[in-house]
């Protein structure tokens, strides 16, 4: 009998019956049911404690007692006040709400569950009742009737079994008429409740192992240097290329960071291998770092803080090893910090300079004050620039279509360039429905730190929509391949097209760059980086006409 | 029940405003609490921008809604994701104007066997935007009472929304859109099951509230006629501050002061209610900033120093794996 960890446990029969219309009882009335499959373990005490973080126990979410301390309301109500004080985001989206519903049918988890908490003004409000009560006069007099409610021990649980059911993809915020953004709520719900010592350690075991070892999967260095090596060997017998392995090496011109999931896991590693062959072939000046061996940052899931302390490492090691600019991987979430925040809580970073494309001279002026750039941005650049030898026809086995990763898209609005760079070493490539892409992009259903098992009733529901177009395109064009430019999606969306969409797989977009690369003295390409056989390219023959299909 | 108990509120409200009409009461309806409705409306909408303009912006966290500034020849969505003062200057007037998020919204629907069907939903949309757009004209129409002589633009919207010359006096379009809007933004709140879920006594009652403002403004015009000489001569006063004499104020119907009061009502409730969003709106740091963010550094003014794990601290612990691995180390 499978688990409510395994995927099998769940007949889609039974998940499909979702019910929309709220229950009789009012919201504030309606208790949280904690079952299996839908909410994450707690983290451990030894993770809190290699952090610093308060109230290290070791407890579990169905205990009657989360050993609080004595003082915990006063705990979340000082900082609440003080996140008022702060975030001008905060305070003005805990005003501003007029609750219009545009954002309700938004949110991933709300359309595969209906659970009315899940759409995004409720998540919202679960923060805000006790805001309208501590703080705004007219919840004061009002009380309930006002929409406010009193902090209490069940509040706390509340908050924790949804906060940690929002991916904080920022879906709802395209919508609301005031941009209000419950990711930045969810933030600061999580970060309340890491005053008393409530995380998921899904979430802040990545975080202490980045902490101390400088990557979510804590990998020591000479562990990474063997990791890659293997992948050179998979390399070597896919290409017949040997690629060096520049590790904390000083001097180099670029520091390459990408997110540690892209070091162990099918198929990160296949994007991983792609990076190599690339930097290769152009015989870029570049290196890995062992203690800036994230890119990702989970500290984002965390507290602001938190993404400071793990961010600190990239601008710390580019300047010891004196590099010039930086490249970052493919990674969602990753993004959304070196874009959004790295330069404010770590820069200037006055000590580097403008990133400049080694091959096509290209500046990224867009990159002028952070000085990193995203590989698809540097890889559309060689492409435009006819710097890359592609024979796209090599990937025809490959139907190919794009998910946006929700950071990249909402966050920073790099959707151009991945699509570029797809349509160069694809034939085959077919966008999903328009509602469902680019800044409209459904979540994979697993970011944010919920992509683990124990979660998988509300990953395979958040899932949905995205495998829904993934099915709608798999059944109207013959799509086998998601590509995505994020980790995370390629551990979480393999679990959500083997349910919703079976027989599509998930790459990066890297990966099928490399494989339609031409490299310089390569061995005739019989099989892709996955080692696995190239239909027609068996005996590789000159390739008849290539348009584009779409 | 929270229908209910904002209906009563609005109707006690109103019913408490006819008492203007007697005398002695006039002068407090009619004077003092418009006075002091305006001082809480506008002290209070001076406290919330203050409040608000003390809270720094500590990230700059745009919300993208097309393609990034990068490459020069990658067309950037200059408006959904503007780089520039001007984008987002353009964007802050699609949102405020014309509710530009608004106009994105669907309808999700699912389907047999775990289809997802999304549907343009300009509903809402149009709603939010007759309502908002006929409630400025309904306002900037009012101020024939204010001033004298009126004003030529003002005396010009007047005229443009009575085009359809209907009734005596005319019945003006905004006033008929109003109400529809209105009544349409009620019922969407009353019969959805989720918006009703979500609803609080706030909606409804500033729902009613307006409701009510709109619907005593169209009897007073249309029904149950006042003397219009002496509310203006009533609203001219109290703009210039020069008072108006009892003999006017006696004349006027009662059930023009149930009007006022519900004016009077909203506007020293608008700073604790729902309705600051009209100042959100402009305050909203997912759309009101540039998404520049790796051009240009943004500075948090409370940032501190925090506790991290350095390279020495991490080179101490494994150095001899980095050596034996023939990784280089700084300290041999
Ligand atoms: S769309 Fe915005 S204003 Fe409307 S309910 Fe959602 S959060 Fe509130
Ligand atoms: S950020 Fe995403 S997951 Fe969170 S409430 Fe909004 S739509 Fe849902």
């Amino acid at each position: 009998m499978p688990t409510p960890d395994e995927m099998a446990y769940y007949r889609q029969e039974e998940l499909l019956e979702i019910d929309y219309r709220p229950p009789e009882r009012g919201w504030m009335d309606t208790p949280v049911d904690f079952r299996r499959g839908s909410y994450i373990y707690p983290g451990k005490a030894k993770m809190l404690e290699i952090l610093g973080l308060p109230n290290p126990r070791d407890w579990a979410v169905t205990d009657e007692d989360w050993k609080l301390p004595d003082n915990w309301k006063q705990i979340v109500l000082e900082g609440m006040a003080e996140r008022l004080r702060k975030y001008r985001s905060f305070k003005v989206f805990m005003d501003s709400c007029v609750r219009c519903g545009a954002c309700a049918d938004k949110c991933h988890f709300f359309i595969g569950g209906g659970d009315p908490k899940n759409m995004p003004v409720l998540r919202s409000e679960l923060l805000r009742s006790v805001y309208r009560k501590d703080f705004t006069a007219l919840g004061k007099v009002l009380g309930k009737l006002g929409g406010a409610r009193e902090l209490t021990v069940d509040v706390i649980k509340e908050w924790f079994y949804y906060f940690y059911q929002c991916t904080e993809c920022r879906r709802c915020s395209v919508f609301c008429p005031f941009g209000i953004d419950t990711a930045e709520i969810t933030m600061m719900g999580r970060e309340l409740l890491g005053l008393l010592g409530i995380y998921v350690n899904w979430v802040i075991e990545p975080v202490a192992n980045c902490y101390r070892y400088g990557n979510h999967l804590g990998i020591q260095p000479h562990g990474l240097l063997d990791t890659l090596e293997f992948m050179a060997d998979d390399i070597e017998e896919a290409t017949g290329i040997r690629v060096d392995i520049p590790m904390n090496k000083k001097g180099a011109e670029i520091l390459f960071v990408t997110p540690s999931g892209d070091f162990v896991a099918d198929p990160g590693i296949f994007t991983c291998m792609g990076y190599m062959l690339l930097f290769h072939e152009l015989g870029l000046d570049y290196t890995w770092s062992s203690y800036a061996s994230e890119g990702g940052n989970f500290g984002l899931f965390t507290s602001h803080e938190m993404i400071k302390r793990l961010n600190a490492k990239i601008y710390a090691e580019a300047k010891r090893l004196g590099v010039k600019w930086i490249l970052g991987g493919e990674c969602g979430h990753m993004w959304r910090v070196l874009h959004q925040y790295m330069d404010t809580v770590n820069g200037p970073a006055d000590f580097l300079e403008v990133p400049r494309s080694p091959i096509t001279g290209t500046v990224f002026e867009n990159a002028r004050s952070t000085k990193m750039v995203h590989i698809m941005e540097f890889v559309a650049d060689l492409i435009h620039h006819g710097k890359l030898k592609l024979r796209p026809e090599r990937n025809d086995y490959v139907r190919v279509t794009f998910h946006d990763s929700c950071n990249p898209a909402r966050a920073m609005g790099l959707l151009e360039e991945p699509r570029y760079v797809l349509r160069h070493v694809c034939n085959h490539f077919y966008e999903m429905p328009e509602n469902t892409i680019r800044e409209q992009t459904f979540c994979c259903g697993g970011g944010a730190g919920l992509g683990t098992d124990e979660n998988m009733e509300m990953r395979l529901r958040g899932g949905l929509p995205r495998g829904a177009a993934v099915r709608y395109v798999q059944e109207k064009y013959g799509v086998n391949r998601l590509a995505a430019i994020c980790a995370i999606d390629r551990a979480t969306l393999v679990t959500v097209c083997d349910y919703w969409a079976p027989g599509v797989k998930v790459t990066g977009i890297t990966e099928l760059v490399a494989n339609a690369m031409v490299f310089e003295g390569e061995h005739e390409r019989k099989v892709d980086l996955r080692l696995e056989p190239i239909p027609g390219m068996e005996g590789e023959q000159e390739s008849e006409g290539s348009g584009s299909d779409e | 029940m929270n229908v209910l108990i904002s209906l009563a509120a609005v109707v006690v409200l109103f019913l408490v405003g006819l008492l203007g009409g007697l005398p002695v009461l006039d002068i407090v309806f009619g004077i003092l609490l418009p006075y002091a409705a305006l001082a809480v409306f506008l002290g209070g909408l001076v406290y919330r921008v203050l409040g608000y303009a003390r809270v720094p912006v500590p990230f700059r966290i745009t919300t993208t809604c097309g393609q990034e500034k990068s490459l020069p020849w990658i067309r950037q969505a200059k408006l959904d994701n503007p780089s520039s003062i001007w984008g987002v200057i353009g964007r802050m007037a699609l949102e405020v104007l014309c509710f530009r998020s608004l106009l994105r919204n669907t309808r999700t629907r699912l389907l047999e066997g775990g289809r997802l069907a999304y549907a343009t939903s300009l509903t809402l949309w149009l709603a939010a935007m007759a309502f908002h757009w006929s409630m400025l004209v309904i306002l900037i129409r009012h101020l024939r009472l204010f001033t004298q002589p009126v004003p030529g633009a003002v005396q010009w919207l007047q005229d443009v929304d009575g085009f359809l010359e209907v009734g005596v006096p005319v019945i003006y379009l905004s006033t008929l859109v109003f109400l529809v809007a209105l009544a349409y933004l009620f019922l969407r709140r009353a019969v959805n099951p989720q918006l009703r879920y979500i609803s609080l006594l706030d909606d409804y009652l500033l729902l009613f509230l307006l409701l009510g403002i709109g619907l005593s403004g169209f009897s007073l015009r249309h029904l149950i006629k006042t003397d219009i000489v002496a509310v203006k001569e009533l609203t001219l006063g109290l703009a210039t501050f020069r008072g108006v004499s009892l003999a006017t104020l006696g004349t006027i119907s009662p059930l023009f002061f149930g009007h006022l009061f519900l004016v009077c009502a909203l506007l020293a409730y608008f700073p604790f209610s729902k309705l600051v969003h009209m100042i959100g709106i402009f305050l909203s740091p997912t759309r009101n900033l540039a998404n520049n963010n790796r051009m240009v550094r943004h500075v948090n003014p409370w940032d501190y120093p925090v506790k991290v794990h350095t390279y020495e601290e991490y080179e101490d612990e494994l150095r001899e794996k980095m050596k034996a691995a023939g990784i280089p180390v700084e300290k041999e």
